[in-house]
């Protein structure tokens, strides 16, 4: 019997090591990073999205009246949301006083008070991906649509959000995977990827008449259509992956008034942001054949629609940021925030550098880290 | 395809018609008295005797009492194993052992390798536990010489051994029906039906069905650091269905200094595949398996001359699984209905010769088919021919044995598109030694050294637009040291203890890894990652008779370091390895008393991270312990023996994952009544 306690002994021992504690809501992490800056812009969300199925997407703030970074604010400022902000944050957007957020694998729009990120309400929407807005309008670019001719992959549409109700009003059916949108005039263009359909990706631009919210015309550009930003004059650019293999990604000025193909860049371009004129890119594009990977980064002045630079930030930088994931610009003092999402499964990185490409600040973000979003005072 | 499918129905008719006849053919051949045979109680300390390195051993009634439905719910009560389980009946449940990840774990199901070359993993809670007589778990290898080359070649090794007809007093049948039923929702009949033949053949036949529904509830709950509840909800765990039978049967045979058996194995499932349980993402999503997985496999073993034994073993498997999409197919963009065919043939032979009494030599030769086809675009369709040969010696000299063995592997892969992975060659070696310092034999010290690798699986080489045909092997390379000390006593209620402490040092290099190219749809495999492990395995066992109760407690516990030492300019070096807990153990505590057995576990798994790599506070899972109980009571009745087991699992309903957003069941009751004829 002695020997029997001593088991037992053992046993309880064993159990002390550490025992359960309630789940508590990850709190958010503040950092003073640099001087407060007092612009009309108060700040910046970054939404991370978080590897699928891990359901840590997550939001972040960076203040410039305080130089501070909040890592992970959503859990501490909405504690009643089940499981959290969701699965894959993939768009992030400050329109009219609100922060939208697109979870694109928890078939979500959050939607946010824009000056405190405080949970307004949740618009369901199956496999979203992008924002747009126009007017009292929000609209949101899906990959899932109604059967057609090919069931296994059905269309994308596109919806009508009313920023008011914030309920869908209209729906558009476009084209294969549909990403990201622009507006111009009254007309929606949105680049349609086809992604799901290899080898077939789809190559089109959709365009979608506001008035009658019908699809007007498609206007084939190249394939596996990615990123759409409008310029001041009329044009669009937009992306293509290619195809990992033999086709390489790039970039296309469109017309958005006649639908013409007006030039190809021969760039690789994974991120865009147009800013004052200048379109900054990067790009990050894995090729199949090689197994490799190759960054590239770029200003493209959109008045004489040149590439003016090769270069955004200094080449310790470029080695430095393993998987470039996001780009965004400060309109007002251009500084270039770049992030790092490393390998995907790690905690990536936030880097801040001067207009000139001087690094200012790095910090962590959360689990890769990707889409901006500036908030104005 | 025409051809395929044909092919694939002939082989599903051939099966299912050798399946069905073969008992009603054999127990036609009725003949006399064989020998009484009783099974031996098996025990955790009996295997040691002849072994250098002892397994961890759990058999006979101890597993018909351990509150398992599956293989692998048997298998964590093992130290240095770490199970990844997705909940439920339905969801998969994969071994780690000592943390060198699943995919170098071989799984041998009655002497053969179970394969998987299309993933490397094999699912245990696929494995009911009705049919199996004793699972034993090898760390290195099984330290014998005399098996097939393939024995060699796993990092860490599983063998599940299949039941063999005996009969008790004079019978030539027996029989057992045992049905199952669970508070989430279960029907499982089974039976087991074994005929004596001839004096020297017995054959069997095995049959189950299970089916359930799956749905279990389960709670997601956070509190605000104040303590008060931030959310707290109850829910339904769904996608967890299984609807399964398994068909099994068996000729086995003595011969002069020698034996053979024959095996057939049918196993059909059609189940839901849980999803991960996200925000706004509770709903059943609706995402299917159907699995059909056959096997015949054979092995012939004799002795030929005084000091040569050769042994044959042969397998012909054939595994069918389709993955599928079922609901809101309109409103998904990507449906996924794959479906993937493997085939494989496997031909072993291994040869003992002893040169003198303490010192045998073998060499074994095997070869094995592999071929995967898929209905994805732009498939490789890759055949893969690997020849393997081993050669191994065994000395003992006084109290101080030792094995060495070395491994040939070659392999040739072909593909009808795309580019072939170019063929490798790899000869890796092992050692282990033993000694007893005193003259008693209670006390052994044992050391090993063990290198070897796994290959990339078909999907790392070749799955459309992930795979890449220029990964290396990921290697492993295992010292270990450890001891074991076991004592028979005579005395009143102290009957014996054994007690087995190891502690190793491995390292993984190579290891693979999933990388996401430049987005999340697209993924690659590479070759990243170094894995260091320092660990430590302890069991203890303890018979103790009080009055007329007799209590076994049972006692392992498992220590692990495995840090991630891949690139030091990562944030993560240094970090523990996702899901492998520091801490881990289990105790359990049998008691008999006349014709009721009593049994208690209690499951212990430490804090540990989840799958993003950093151990930080955003990536903390909780330890997680539960407590399982059963009661089980014989009766005879009307000259049958009957057998009664109600248990409850996870007693003090604590709401646990093992897997992040895969939430495990509460507090659950079985009933099992069994009938022998």
């Amino acid at each position: 019997m002695k020997k029997l306690n001593f088991f037992l002994l053992a046993f309880t021992l064993l159990f002390l090591l550490s025992c359960r504690t309630d789940d508590v809501v990850v709190p958010e992490e503040r950092e003073t990073l640099t001087q407060p800056e007092n612009t009309a812009i108060k700040g910046f969300y970054l939404l991370n999205e978080g590897n699928m199925g891990s359901n840590k997407s997550t939001l972040d703030f960076f203040d410039y009246t305080t130089g501070t970074y909040r890592r992970n604010i959503y859990a501490e400022t909405n504690p009643t949301v089940v499981k959290e902000l969701g699965d894959v944050g993939n768009d992030i957007m400050v329109y009219g006083g609100k922060l939208y957020a697109v979870i694109n694998v928890s078939n979500k729009i959050e939607v946010m008070d824009a000056k405190t990120a405080k949970r307004i309400k949740t618009i369901q929407l199956q496999n979203c991906r992008y924002l747009n807005f126009k007017g009292n309008k929000i609209y949101a670019s899906s990959y899932a649509g109604p059967v057609a001719l090919d069931p296994n992959s059905p269309p994308g549409r596109v919806v009508e959000i009313d920023t008011t109700s914030l309920s869908i009003q209209r729906e558009v059916v476009v084209g294969y995977q549909p990403e990201e949108m622009e507006i111009v005039g009254n007309q929606l263009f949105v680049a349609n990827s086809g992604g799901y359909k290899f080898p077939n990706y789809d190559k089109t631009v959709s365009v979608i008449d506001l008035t009658t919210f019908t699809e007007t015309k498609k206007i084939d550009v190249a394939i596996n259509l990615h990123r759409l930003q409008k310029d001041n004059y009329g044009d669009l650019y937009v992306s293509s992956r290619g195809d990992y293999y033999n086709i390489p990604s790039s970039l296309f000025l469109l017309d958005a008034a006649t639908g013409m193909v007006k030039k190809d860049f021969h760039v690789a371009v994974s991120g865009m942001t147009i800013v004052n004129d200048k379109l900054y890119y990067y790009g990050n594009e894995f090729n199949y054949n090689t197994h490799s990977y190759t960054k590239t980064f770029g200003i493209i002045d959109v008045k004489t629609e040149q590439v003016i630079s090769t270069k955004i930030i200094d080449q310790e930088y470029v080695d430095a940021i393993k998987a470039p994931y996001g780009i965004a610009v400060n309109p007002i003092t251009e500084d270039i925030y770049i992030t790092d999402a490393r390998n995907y499964v790690v905690t990536g990185y936030v880097y801040c550098f001067d207009k000139n490409g001087k690094f200012k600040w790095k910090t962590e973000g959360g689990n890769i880290p990707a889409h901006f979003a500036f908030l104005y005072k | 395809m025409v051809a395929k499918l044909l092919t694939s129905q002939l082989y599903k008719v051939v099966f299912a018609v050798f399946v069905l006849t073969a008992p009603l053919l054999f127990s036609q051949s009725k003949k006399d008295t064989i020998k009484e045979k009783t099974i031996l109680p098996v025990n955790i300390y009996k295997k040691n005797f002849k072994e250098i390195l002892p397994a961890q051993t759990l058999s006979g009634e101890q597993l018909e009492r351990l509150n398992s439905q599956s293989v692998a719910d048997a298998l964590r009560y093992f130290s240095g194993v770490q199970i990844k389980d997705y909940g439920g009946v339905g969801g998969l449940k994969t071994v780690n052992i000592r943390s060198m990840g699943s995919q170098h774990v071989g799984v041998f199901y009655d002497g053969i390798q179970l394969g998987n070359a299309q993933n490397g993993v094999v699912d245990l809670g696929k494995f009911s536990l009705d049919d199996i007589e004793e699972i034993s778990l090898y760390n290195g290898q099984k330290s014998e010489i005399f098996q097939p080359a393939k024995d060699f070649g796993s990092s860490g090794s599983i063998y599940m051994q299949a039941k063999t007809p005996v009969f008790k007093n004079g019978r030539k049948t027996n029989l057992v029906l045992r049905i199952k039923s669970s508070s989430i929702q279960l029907f499982n009949p089974s039976f087991r039906l074994e005929q004596k033949l001839t004096d020297k053949i017995a054959a069997s036949f095995s049959s189950e069905y299970l089916q359930t529904d799956g749905i279990y509830k389960f709670r997601a709950a956070k509190k605000n650091n104040d303590g008060s509840t931030a959310y707290d909800t109850i829910a339904k765990r769904y996608d967890s269905d299984v609807t399964s039978k398994r068909f099994e049967t068996s000729l086995n045979g003595n011969l002069n200094n020698g034996n053979w058996s024959i095996r057939g194995y049918g196993y059909l499932s059609d189940r839901g595949v849980p999803a991960a349980i996200i925000s706004n993402g509770f709903i059943p999503r609706g995402s299917r398996m159907r699995d059909e997985n056959y096997f015949v496999q054979g092995q012939f073993r004799k002795k030929i001359f005084r000091n040569f034994e050769t042994q044959f073993k042969a397998k012909f498997a054939y595994d069918y699984t389709r993955f599928a999409d079922t609901l809101n197919v309109g409103d998904t963009a990507l449906r996924i209905d794959n479906t993937f065919i493997q085939r494989e043939v496997y031909f072993s032979s291994s040869n003992l010769y002893s040169i003198t009494p303490n010192w045998d030599v073998s060499a074994s030769f095997d070869f094995q088919y592999n071929n995967l086809d898929a209905n994805l675009i732009d498939f490789s369709y890759p055949t893969r021919y690997t020849s393997l040969v081993a050669f191994a010696t065994t000395y003992q000299w006084n109290r101080f044995k030792v094995l060495g063995s070395v491994l040939g592997t070659f392999i040739n892969e072909k593909v009808q598109k795309n580019y072939n992975a170019p063929d490798k060659t790899e000869w890796t070696p092992s050692i282990f030694a033993s000694y007893q310092p005193f003259d008693s034999n209670d006390f052994t010290v044992r050391a090993f050294y063990k290198r070897i690798f796994r290959m990339p699986t078909f999907n790392d080489l070749y799955y459309t637009m992930i795979g890449n045909t220029l990964l290396k092997p990921e290697y492993t390379n295992q010292y270990d040291v450890g001891f074991t000390y076991q004592k028979l006593f005579d005395h009143q209620n102290f009957k014996g203890i054994y007690l087995k402490v190891d502690g190793y040092y491995n390292v993984v290099e190579n290891k693979i890894v999933a990388m996401p190219t430049a987005n999340l749809f697209r993924w690659t495999m590479t070759n990243l990652g170094n894995v260091e492990i320092i660990g430590a395995d302890v069991n203890l066992q303890v018979e103790i008779n009080v009055g007329n109760v007799r209590l076994k407690p049972l006692v392992s516990y498992t220590y692990q370091s495995a840090r991630d030492l891949t690139d030091p300019g990562e944030s993560n070096y240094g970090d523990q390895i996702p899901y492998v807990p520091w801490h881990a153990g289990t105790f359990t505590m049998m008691a008999d008393y006349k014709d009721w057995s009593f049994n208690y576990s209690g499951m212990y798994v430490g804090e540990r991270y989840d799958g993003q790599l950093n151990n930080i506070q955003y990536n903390y899972i909780q330890p997680w312990y539960t407590h399982d109980l059963s009661v089980q009571r014989k009766f005879h009745w009307l000259s049958h023996d009957f057998k009664a087991s109600f248990e409850v699992n996870n007693i003090f309903n604590q709401n646990y994952e093992v897997v992040k957003n895969y939430p495990m069941p509460g507090r659950n009751f079985k009933l099992i009544l069994s009938f022998m004829l």
